[in-house]
Parts: structure tokens; C-alpha cells; sequence
């Protein structure tokens, strides 16, 4: 059973349960029900109509829930209603639950939870583990943030932004356990570009699949990280990355820039380059000028220099790195690495370990320290 | 979204306010505290933060390798030991300042008297384990 095209199936028969009526938690509830049972069932008895089978089992779990919780208040009395013949799902419907699952009154990582459960299908078990919590606390959460959510009417317009803002979130979670977050964000965010013609949705598919065709360049065998630079690039996924490339191209060319198609473009200008010295430094310089007039994100000036660094020189990767307030994530790293390229070995041995020190992340916590180490044994030697 | 350690100290961390040994405190003030704990957790359960919570036994061993083929040297308790961990919750929280606030709470459990002990506690994040996205130099 093909478990990816089950999932791609939760958003319209979630929707569809909306339109007849049931409210939101509770059909989301349902449809969970529903996915749990198709996995169960269909392997020996695959459905000829697998939307409609689904429909079926989650409107009758919706009956069976709201069944028992008027047994439960003592209601016999409230005749059950029969499904109001609803208007068929449309796209918009997809759209509307990625509004909602992103709404601005959630938090980061609630909406995250709800994204993955409403939208993606996922089990609260799944989201447990690709965010390491008990699945208790993952439960949690998502309740939380339904009820949060629940006096929001299902057919208000949202801000296309924080969708995007949620899904770029699910793509830097990377993968830990057996869910694929990275590869989940890939597909929630083809979705919705099936679902709004926007030029920003386009530009932040186009950054995930270019990123995404580097991923096994990226890390060695033993787990640690393979800088840009280093990467062997015959082992780029060059199919994702001509996808990319042609995405991105359309989105630019209707003139609408945004954040997520100029960082795209200064993938693509990497993924160009047949060997890290043939990369186009002076355009990526240009890209993230204009990425810096777009958001005033203090990490886009961090990576601006070391661009610069490598357009310009490390003196002027340098200079514009003093520019910038020194406690920013990274910046003791790109001036160790800076330091290195001006050939001054002992501020950046010094400057490598004091950065491995702020890391937070293991990996690159060992990647830094590695350079630091590397750069000792030279002065040594 | 990022996972904290609170680390409690027996001994090691600066002195709490309400300073006094758990042993003088009243058999009712003892189960206030355990009760705080409690609900503390259960309360982090249902707002989606809590991951874990330990308590450690004060004495502890050493252990090291001590070459192929021979069994493992151990040693102590030792009882200079200057800093020694009594237990630890792990949270995972959408930012440090919700953290810190944590924390704050769990720092104001009732301890003798039935006032707060604001004792001082350890906040660690973690080193996230999955590999950024964006490439290193």
C-alpha cells in the first residue's frame, strides 16, 4: 500500500467532513481513525475508490464519536443528524486547512504538530518521534492547538506567509526516526502549489528540492557534515535540481519577488556551478542584496559575507562581517573560517573551537571542532 | 521547538533563598513540595512541553576502562564531590524565554514553611541531533 498517496488524501476528506458539518477537531479526530483503519484494512482488501472508502469510514467514526459523547452528557434525546449533502471539496478547501493549521495564534510548534496531523495524515505516534517527545506530549499538543483554533471559521482567507513559515520548519527539521520530515515538507508544499498560484509558494518548492537533491552529498558515511565546497557533486540529485531550476525560473519571471525565491536563486547558482571554484560568487553577492532589502533577517548579512568573502576576498568578507553584531548564531564560525582563507591559521584555530563551543547542533559542533583540530596540528607542525 | 534540561543539584549550585536542609522540614511540607512536582509535571504534559523527569540517588560510583580483558575499574562515592545532580526534567519549548519561565516555576516549589525555596536551577539546552539544512563553511 502506497502509505504517501493515502496521506495525499487526508486534506480533501478532511475537508469534506467540514463542508457536512462535523466541526473541526472532531473530524480531524475521524479522519485519523479512518487513515488508522485503512492501513489496517486495505492490504488484504485494497478499496476500488479509496477517497470515497475513506469518506465513508470517517463519517461513520464522526457519527460513532458524537454517538457516544451524547450518551456520555445524557442527550438521548438530540436526533442525529444525517450528513448534509455537501458541495464537493475543491482545492480551496486544501487551502483553507493550511490556513488554518498555520494560523497566527498557534504557536510555532504547535502549528507545525497540526500541519503534519491535519494536512500531512501523519499518526501523533509518527510526529512523536521525528520531534523525539513522548507521544503523550505530542497528543497534547495537538489538541491544544485544535482547540486553540476551534472557534476559527474553516472559510476565512489567511496569510499565504505563515504557511510557508510552518513548512520551512517541517523542511529544517531534517529526518530523525522513520518519518522523512524534510521529504514531508516536499510534498505538503507541492500541495499547495497545487492548490494557490503564488510566485512565493514556487520559490520556497524550488529551495527545498534544490537543497534536498544536495542531501546525500552532505553528510560522509560516518554522519558527519561535507561542506558545500567539499561536496562530491556527482552526487547531486541533478533531476531534483533541473526541477528546481525550472520552478524557480517561472516564479521569477512573473516579477513578484519574495524571501523564498531569491534564497532559491542562490541555490540554484550553487547547484549551477560544475565545481566549487567555477561558483558564481559575484551574483550570489547580488542575490543576497536583494534578499537583504527583502527581510531584515541578520542571518542573510551573515551569509552576505562570507559571499563577499569569496567574490571580494576574505578582507572584505571581513569588513562586512564587522559590520554585524557579533552574539548573531554563526558569526564566530564564518569569521574563523574567513581568518583561514586570509591565511592568519592562529585567530582562526582559536576562533574554530570558540565556535564549537556556541554550536547548536552535534554535527556541526564536531565539524568546527574538526577544523579547529586540523588547524592546531598545522601550527604544530 | 527546542529541548532544555532543568538540572536540580544536591549539592553545587549557588544557595537557594529558603535555604533549609529537607530533613527539618515538616512531614507536611515534604509532601506540598512532592505534590508541587507533581502537578508541575502533569501541567507541562498537557500544555505539549513535558519530555522527561528523573530523580537521581545521591551516591553514585566511578567507573572506568582499564585496558583489554580485564574488567572495569570502579570507585568511590566520594564524598568532596563539589557539584551532585538530584534529578532533571527535560521540556521542549518553543523558545528560551518560555524556558527560563519554566524553570522560574519549578524553582518555586514550597519547601520549609510552605514558602517558596527558590532554589537555583541548572537550564541547559540540548544540541539538536538532526543535521541542519543549510551547508557549514
Amino acid at each position: 500500500m502506497d502509505e504517501a498517496l493515502l496521506r495525499s488524501l487526508t486534506p480533501s476528506v478532511l475537508a469534506i467532513l467540514v463542508r457536512r458539518g462535523a466541526d473541526f477537531a472532531a473530524a480531524e479526530d475521524a479522519v485519523q481513525d479512518a487513515l488508522v483503519e485503512a492501513v489496517r484494512v486495505w492490504p488484504a482488501d485494497p478499496p476500488r475508490d479509496a477517497k470515497g472508502w475513506l469518506v465513508t469510514v470517517a463519517w461513520r467514526k464522526f457519527l460513532d464519536a458524537r454517538r457516544a459523547d451524547t450518551a456520555r452528557r445524557r442527550r438521548e434525546d438530540l436526533v442525529e443528524e444525517e450528513p448534509t449533502p455537501g458541495t464537493a471539496p475543491t482545492l480551496d478547501d486544501t487551502l483553507q486547512l493550511y490556513f488554518l493549521c498555520a494560523h497566527p495564534s498557534l504557536t510555532p510548534s504547535s502549528a507545525v504538530a497540526l500541519t503534519l496531523r491535519a494536512v500531512g495524515g501523519l499518526t501523533t505516534r509518527q510526529i512523536a518521534e521525528a520531534y523525539l517527545v513522548p507521544e503523550a506530549t505530542m497528543a497534547q499538543r495537538i489538541s491544544r492547538a485544535k482547540r486553540t483554533v476551534a472557534g476559527i471559521r474553516f472559510d476565512q482567507p489567511g496569510d499565504v506567509a505563515t504557511v510557508l513559515r510552518v513548512l520551512y520548519l517541517v523542511f529544517n527539521e531534517g529526518y530523525s526516526g522513520d518519518v522523512d520530515l524534510a521529504a514531508e515538507a516536499i510534498r505538503l508544499t507541492r500541495q499547495l502549489a497545487a492548490a494557490i498560484d503564488h510566485p512565493e509558494v514556487a520559490g520556497l518548492l524550488a529551495l527545498m528540492l534544490i537543497h534536498h537533491a544536495r542531501r546525500a552529498a552532505r553528510t560522509a558515511p560516518d554522519g558527519s557534515l561535507v561542506p558545500l565546497a567539499e561536496q562530491d557533486r556527482g552526487q547531486w540529485d541533478t533531476k531534483l535540481i533541473a526541477e528546481g531550476v525550472e520552478i524557480l525560473q517561472a516564479a521569477l519571471a512573473r516579477d513578484r519577488l519574495g524571501e523564498f525565491q531569491a534564497q532559491a536563486a542562490i541555490a540554484a547558482l550553487h547547484a549551477d556551478a560544475p565545481t566549487a571554484e567555477e561558483t558564481d560568487w559575484v551574483q550570489i553577492v547580488e542575490w543576497y542584496d536583494e534578499l537583504a532589502r527583502l527581510t531584515d533577517n541578520p542571518v542573510v548579512r551573515l551569509n552576505r559575507a562570507v559571499a563577499v568573502g569569496e567574490a571580494d576576498g576574505p578582507r572584505a568578507g571581513l569588513a562586512a562581517l564587522a559590520t554585524l553584531d557579533d552574539s548573531l548564531p554563526r558569526h564566530t564560525a564564518v569569521a574563523a573560517y574567513l581568518h583561514e582563507r586570509d591565511g592568519d591559521l592562529t585567530t582562526a584555530a582559536r576562533l574554530y573551537a570558540e565556535a564549537a563551543h556556541k554550536a547548536t547542533n552535534l554535527a556541526e559542533a564536531a565539524h568546527l571542532t574538526r577544523h579547529a583540530a586540523r588547524l592546531n596540528a598545522r601550527l604544530r607542525g | 521547538m527546542a529541548k532544555y534540561l532543568l538540572l536540580k543539584h544536591y549539592k553545587g549550585a549557588p544557595a537557594a533563598v529558603n535555604d533549609v536542609p529537607m530533613e527539618q522540614w515538616t512531614p507536611e511540607e515534604i509532601s506540598a513540595h512532592v505534590q508541587y512536582m507533581n502537578d508541575f509535571a502533569a501541567r507541562l504534559e498537557k500544555t505539549g512541553e513535558f519530555v522527561d523527569g528523573q530523580a537521581l540517588a545521591p551516591e553514585g560510583t566511578w567507573v572506568r576502562y582499564d585496558g583489554e580483558g580485564r574488567p572495569p575499574v570502579t570507585d568511590g562515592p566520594f564524598a568532596e564531590t563539589k557539584d551532585l545532580i538530584a534529578g532533571w526534567m527535560v521540556i521542549d519549548v518553543d523558545s528560551y524565554e518560555r524556558a527560563v519561565e519554566l524553570a522560574g516555576e519549578l524553582s518555586a516549589a514550597p519547601g520549609a514553611g510552605g514558602k517558596p525555596i527558590h532554589e537555583w536551577l541548572e537550564l541547559r539546552p540540548f544540541l539538536s541531533a538532526s543535521p541542519t539544512i543549510t551547508e557549514c563553511h
